[in-house]
């Protein structure tokens, strides 16, 4: 097959959320006749929301292309919309091939099935027949690695295996073009290594990719091309280094230091509807302070919250998870938090933090990725002359040395590194 | 910017696939659901194993439920109300023999109508015929009623009942009841994605459905009870489809049974109209569950 042959058409593409306002969002039929009964002749109020907007693309046979956009620029609507999740508003989308995809690891698995079982309901509900599950069944146990737990429910897995399963039945997929969202953000090093090369061989074999990921420097090791979306836009189409670097430059991926929830659409019982972030004191003993209002729409149970902190790739670096005085319950409506976060001593260079709520880890209830950005200017160690850089990593650990032979080696501080008297770790 | 060549081939290959908004009519796409009939076995044996699996007397719950409901019945209807037995055979075996056929209604409509809610994971994260699910839960249904036949077989050797041509009939039955449920179900799961209140409405629907077709009593005692003094109330009773299908199903079985051929063409087709525009209703508001559930 020549390179030139088109896998993916994309014609005008939008897609539009109606977002209710007033009583009409009613989830039972009593709710919608009370309030039909009540306000006979209100129309109900639609916000209309363009999730995608007016998209057009081509993407030919063998190409890797990631989608790369900050929250809410629409990837997660687009990827949906191509593997028939959802219906577009208008446009038209033609697929010169059949669509795998892999929007959540181990979607349909049960727990109490066991390992053999789940990988067949799995690949089945993903689009395999039996007999290809049967033909490929040994490569994906080999690939998971689990062959003495397949008749073991999967409910006794370690998270490990039961995410190298769920990623393993989907990488054998014989569809011609795939599409995968984010599912690197599971998963150990080792593991998301692997992927990354199954996903490479996937690639190599000729067949269409289309890869959303928050992850540079994934992006970047897989794909042949990029696009860039913005607010249901396309921004950027090209090659992979120009899409990212467009995306670091042209300020989306720079996030301002306030950020506000513009639609209430994807949020749940209790939504971050607002954070203001700001750098304070002075290195090394930076503290970044958020200010976070939280709405609290329906009953939820007590909920805490957790910030990630990533680099300027989308990569995580660390995780706080605030001491709270109390839990976030749903009694007052609205809740204003402030979070000291104190910051590690960190080279210079751009931030981002996102925003989780939930009640336990594996109950979400409100997750906004990288929201709000900050910049540290200086570095950690004060009187450094020479840059740093993050291959080194982000963190500078105050550290000393002792001479404890001085006949070896003139006594000599390291001038880069002055002694430092408090880990501020 | 963009990489993909401007310069249009001179016959551009069809495409596999278009995607584009639909209105208005949605065609069933029978050959789709056909592709995916791996799938729709998958999920009516995941259905059977956790059933089956998680529960201490296993299998035998499936024979249990409908036992002890036709105990049950048996002494309200048969030894309170004194509905009288039929050709010898004790009323028990009658009312086992209607629940059974119940059973396949009731147990078909109310998993069909949780479906998509059960399973709104995979309705938001894949596709697949949305349709799948609900049918699904029919071919779960046909196991338990496997099972459940074995009981009324041995009852029909215990009281030496024969079993004659009318049973050819029976897997047509079987088949128009679960057409019925389905139509139903079809319906009650697409509505139950918008209002989850659909299922508490159910259990009642269900209930009162039960009570109003003869699966706890024979149709002959309605006839004969009712028909001298309120031959009105007879036929608006007839105008339940399961009144003459379960009559029927258990005619099939033991041989006995107030038969009415009209009646009974009135219910297949009723049940077919049914499943119709379940169909079509289900197609017609398929098009939101990913976004609404």
């Amino acid at each position: 097959m020549s390179s030139s042959q088109r896998a993916i058409t994309v014609q005008n593409l939008s897609k539009a959320y109606r977002i209710t306002h007033n009583a009409a969002k009613a989830t039972t039929m009593a709710e919608a006749l009370v309030h039909r009964l009540r306000k006979p002749f209100q129309r109900p109020t639609y916000e209309t929301f363009l999730a995608l907007d007016d998209l057009s693309l081509e993407i030919n046979k063998g190409s890797v292309v990631g989608v790369i956009g900050r929250n809410g620029a629409g990837k997660s609507t687009f990827l949906k919309i191509l593997s028939r999740i959802t219906e577009p508003t208008s446009g038209r989308i033609d697929l010169y091939g059949r669509v795998g995809s892999l929007l959540e690891v181990g979607t349909g698995f049960h727990p109490e099935l066991t390992g053999r079982e789940n990988v067949y309901l799995n690949g089945q509900i993903l689009g395999m027949r039996k007999r290809e599950i049967d033909a490929s069944f040994d490569a994906i146990v080999d690939f998971a690695d689990v062959e003495k737990f397949l008749d073991t429910p999967v409910k006794r897995y370690s998270s490990g295996m039961y995410v190298r399963l769920a990623f393993a039945v989907a990488a054998h997929l014989s569809s011609e073009i795939l599409v995968v969202d984010e599912v690197l953000a599971v998963g150990d090093a080792e593991f998301q290594k692997k992927c990354l090369g199954k996903m490479g061989d996937v690639a190599r074999s000729g067949r269409t990719v289309l890869f959303v990921s928050h992850n540079m420097s994934a992006i970047g090791t897989l794909c042949t091309e990029a696009i860039v979306l913005h607010k249901g836009r396309m921004a950027f189409h090209g090659a992979t280094a120009a899409a990212v670097s467009h995306y670091n430059e042209a300020g989306y991926s720079q996030q301002g230091s306030v950020w506000e929830r513009e639609t209430d659409r994807k949020a749940g019982a209790l939504a971050v509807s607002a954070v203001a972030a700001t750098l304070q004191g002075s290195q090394p003993n930076l503290i970044l302070n958020l200010n976070v209002r939280l709405e609290s729409r329906e009953a939820h149970k007590p909920a805490f919250m957790a910030i990630d902190l990533l680099d300027s790739g989308g990569v995580t670096i660390m995780q706080a998870i605030p001491t709270l005085d109390r839990f976030i319950n749903d009694a007052p409506r609205h809740h204003e938090l402030e979070v000291d976060v104190e910051l590690p001593p960190l080279i210079p260079g751009r931030y981002m933090a996102s925003i989780w709520v939930g009640s336990h880890n594996s109950e979400v209830l409100d997750w906004v990725r990288e929201i709000v950005g900050f910049e540290i200017e200086n570095s950690p160690t004060p009187g450094r002359t020479y840059p740093h850089h993050p291959n080194h990593g982000y963190v500078v650990p105050p550290s000393r040395v002792r001479v404890l032979d001085a006949s070896a080696a003139a006594p000599t501080t390291n001038p880069t590194r002055p002694v430092l008297q408090r880990a501020v770790i | 910017m963009l990489t993909s060549p401007t310069a249009t081939v001179a016959a551009p290959p069809k495409p596999l696939l278009t995607i584009e908004p639909r209105s208005g009519w949605v065609p069933l796409n029978l050959a789709e659901i056909w592709q995916f009939r791996d799938l729709l076995m998958g999920l009516a044996g995941r259905d059977v194993r956790l059933r089956y699996r998680q529960t201490a007397l296993g299998v035998s719950w499936v024979v249990l439920q409908p036992l002890i409901a036709a105990g049950l019945f048996t002494f309200i209807f048969g030894m309170l109300a004194g509905m009288p037995g039929k050709k010898g055979l004790p009323v028990f075996v009658l009312i086992y023999c209607g629940m059974l056929g119940y059973n396949v209604f009731a147990n078909t409509l109310s998993k069909a109508g949780i479906c998509l809610v059960g399973n709104a994971q995979l309705v938001s994260k894949v596709y697949f015929p949305r349709m799948v699910l609900p049918l699904s839960t029919a071919l779960s249904t046909l196991l338990d009623f496997a099972v459940a036949s074995v009981i009324l077989i041995a009852l029909m050797i215990v009281y030496h009942v024969h079993i004659g041509w009318g049973l050819l009939l029976m897997p047509a039955l079987l088949a128009v009841i679960l057409i019925l449920a389905l139509g139903v179900g079809l319906w009650a799961s697409a509505l139950t994605v918008s209002y989850r209140d659909v299922q508490y409405v159910l259990p009642v629907l269900l209930q009162f459905a039960m009570y109003a077709s003869p699966a706890a009593y024979t149709l002959s005692w309605v006839n004969d009870t009712l028909r001298p003094k309120h031959p009105h109330l007879v036929a608006a009773y007839m105008l339940n489809p399961l009144a003459s299908l379960l009559e029927a199903f258990r005619w099939s079985w033991l041989g006995t049974g107030d038969l009415h051929w009209g009646w009974l063409a009135y219910s297949f087709a009723f049940s077919v109209v049914a499943f119709v525009l379940g169909c079509v209703a289900f197609r017609r508001m398929e098009r939101r569950f990913a976004d609404v559930i």
